[in-house]
């Protein structure tokens, strides 16, 4: 295809990606240098009966004006960044050098918004995505063994839980395990506690929300490995069954090499895909106990006040994040590509 | 020795199938417990005295006189006026798709035809555009559309989703495109078709597979879409996901929480008739990307 062509075919999704992915990155990054403005202040004097006295009040007029003007706000540079609600750089030192030993250390880390959400993000991310990739292996391999008929069915109800919207899934595992739900009572009636309460206490929180991840994002491995399994070389599985291979060895000398390409695929969109976790946080009611940097921005977006500056150095810092869980890939793309041409 | 082994594949396609039900279970469960659950009064659907009674609805008979009560439909749907919320997303979603499907083919069908190096990297780009959270795009909106008074409006969500929506689309259409062979286009160029005439001609009439696929994935995401439609929309033109979640604002009085248990068995039921009809479309679509490696 020639350049023209090529160009007048791609035009619209380019000026679509460009206008509403690329200049907003920008405009997230600018915005990220700038902060609100201060209010202005103007003295007035005051004179009564009993002499006179100086006040300070607000000029509310002359802020509105300013603020209209310059919508972005004076011009900040990283401090931003570098405040108590990002990176807190200051509260990082002084809890290092006055900690006294490192746990004690990370433990008031941990007081620090940014650092909590990405404590919460990172862990939900690299505990959900091998979990549901094993899980999605596992039903895979039981799916496949089952009747033709019956195999549709399975699919259709595995399918269930990945493409109802993620809050409307996490709204309705909260009812249940609400402690008057049905989850709730059974796990009370389990523990034997009848003041259970998976909202209560932190770390149950934690897994609450992972658990859910994993039933959410199973049946996309498990779709994916299912298709992997139909592609199976049957004549290696029969020698290797001549050769006298046990199940269990078929499955990881025969099955697990040739899905392993399907395996990092999932990895990638994935990790993609959890580093991002937020609308589970907002269904099961969960940012007292957990919070992730998407929940951060939109908690700073949202509200009466909105934090434009702080929502966007967050921002920033997830992108980088993702760049950074991106990495690997793009370098072996490139890689590949590299040697292709 | 055959015996032994055929006996313990017995024991495992019984662990194997009990697994299955297990996980069909968990998978299907809450879905079905939620529907049966939204025609009760709130006391039963969340029984502290006993669990039974969101199965037999006790309270529910109490209060109404009958095991099932459309009470909470009807306080979502006609009271919070749910129905507003209904029509816009029909709106949102059908404009979604119907744009992104025309802009993507065209650019898919550009990117799997051209053998040059920036199209490897033009589908990079979209990879990466792919991985940003929407979230940290919203918050790039924000202050531009509050200048240009583009805020609140139906039309710039649609185009919002419509952008984030490009990346998947291109990849997917790429990889269908891919598989349509070039010698029918290009026989039709030798021909003397211009190229938007042998797509308009010749490749048109067999991507439909193709297309229907991704624009399920198209509906998919706009129909989900949490973060964005959030943000961008008001109170007035709300969207399904967005109203849901401003029902579990207004909680507080008894039976309210029945209004949000009915809206989302309401939001549900379109995606479980679109799994019923379209399975294998959707299973193909999530594997194109994939199975290529």
């Amino acid at each position: 295809m020639k350049h023209r062509t090529f160009f007048w075919f791609f035009l619209p999704t380019a000026i679509a990606m460009l206008l509403f992915i690329a200049l907003p990155i920008v405009s997230v990054v600018i915005q990220s240098l700038h902060t609100a403005h201060d209010q202005v202040f103007i003295t007035v004097e005051n004179c009564g009966p009993f002499g006179c006295t100086e006040e300070t009040a607000v000029d509310t007029e002359a802020t509105e004006q300013l603020r209209r003007e310059q919508p972005l706000g004076k011009w900040a540079g990283l401090s931003v960044y570098l405040d108590r609600g990002h990176l807190a750089v200051n509260e990082v030192a002084a809890a290092w050098q006055s900690a006294s030993g490192l746990g004690d250390f990370f433990s008031r880390i941990g007081n620090l918004p940014f650092y909590r959400a990405i404590a919460f993000t990172l862990t939900y991310t690299f505990v959900v995505t091998p979990l549901l990739i094993i899980l999605g292996f596992m039903i895979a391999v039981s799916v496949n063994s089952l009747h033709r008929h019956l195999k549709g069915l399975a699919i259709f109800f595995s399918l269930l839980p990945m493409i109802v919207n993620p809050l409307v899934g996490s709204l309705i595992l909260f009812w249940m395990i609400d402690s008057r739900g049905i989850i709730g009572t059974f796990l009370q009636a389990i523990a034997n506690d009848p003041d259970l309460s998976l909202k209560a206490s932190t770390s149950l929180t934690w897994i609450t929300l992972m658990v859910y991840g994993v039933w959410h994002s199973a049946p996309f491995a498990f779709v994916v490995f299912y298709a992997g399994l139909q592609t199976l070389p049957q004549d290696t599985l029969e020698s290797a069954m001549i050769d006298g291979a046990t199940r269990w060895q078929r499955i990881r000398y025969v099955v697990i090499p040739h899905i392993m390409p399907l395996v990092t695929f999932v990895a990638l969109i994935q990790l993609m895909d959890n580093f991002r976790v937020f609308e589970p946080i907002v269904g099961f009611n969960a940012s007292a106990h957990a919070q992730s940097l998407s929940w951060i921005i939109f908690n700073d977006l949202g509200g009466e006040t909105r934090l434009l500056s702080s929502a966007a150095a967050t921002s920033v810092l997830t992108i980088i994040g993702v760049a950074v869980l991106l990495s690997p890939v793009l370098v072996r793309t490139w890689r590949d590509f590299k040697r292709k041409a | 020795m055959a015996a032994a082994s055929e006996h313990r594949s017995v024991g495992l396609k019984a662990f194997s199938f009990g697994f299955i039900i297990l996980w069909l279970f968990i998978a299907a469960f809450p879905f079905f417990w939620t529907l049966w659950g939204s025609f009760k009064v709130e006391l039963d659907f969340f029984s502290k005295a006993d669990w039974t009674n969101a199965l037999t609805g006790a309270r529910t008979i109490a209060e109404t006189g009958s095991a099932f009560t459309s009470s909470g439909y009807e306080g979502a749907w006609i009271q919070e006026e749910f129905w507003k919320s209904v029509i816009n997303t029909a709106l949102v979603c059908l404009f979604v798709v119907l744009t992104s499907l025309t802009i993507g083919t065209l650019g898919g069908y550009a990117l799997s035809r051209s053998g040059f190096r920036y199209s490897f990297w033009l589908l990079i780009m979209a990879l990466i555009f792919r991985a940003m959270p929407p979230i940290t795009l919203v918050s790039g909106y924000l202050l531009p559309f509050f200048e240009w008074n583009l805020w609140c409006h139906l039309p710039t969500t649609i185009i919002v989703l419509v952008a984030i929506n490009q990346p998947f689309t291109l990849w997917m259409l790429h990889s269908f495109f891919q598989k349509i062979p070039k010698d029918l286009d290009e026989s039709a160029m030798v021909d003397g078709c211009t190229p938007f005439q042998a797509f308009r001609h010749v490749i048109i009439p067999v991507m439909w597979p193709g297309v229907i696929t991704t624009g399920l994935f198209s509906f998919l995401l706009a129909y989900n879409d949490f973060a964005v439609t959030t943000m961008l929309l008001s109170k007035e033109n709300q969207t399904m996901v967005p109203k849901i979640a401003s029902f579990l604002g207004t909680t507080q009085t008894e039976g309210n929480v029945m209004f949000a248990v009915a809206a989302v068995v309401s939001a549900t039921v379109p995606v479980f008739i679109l799994v019923m009809f379209f399975q294998r479309q959707i299973v193909s679509g999530l594997t194109a990307g994939a199975v290529k490696g």
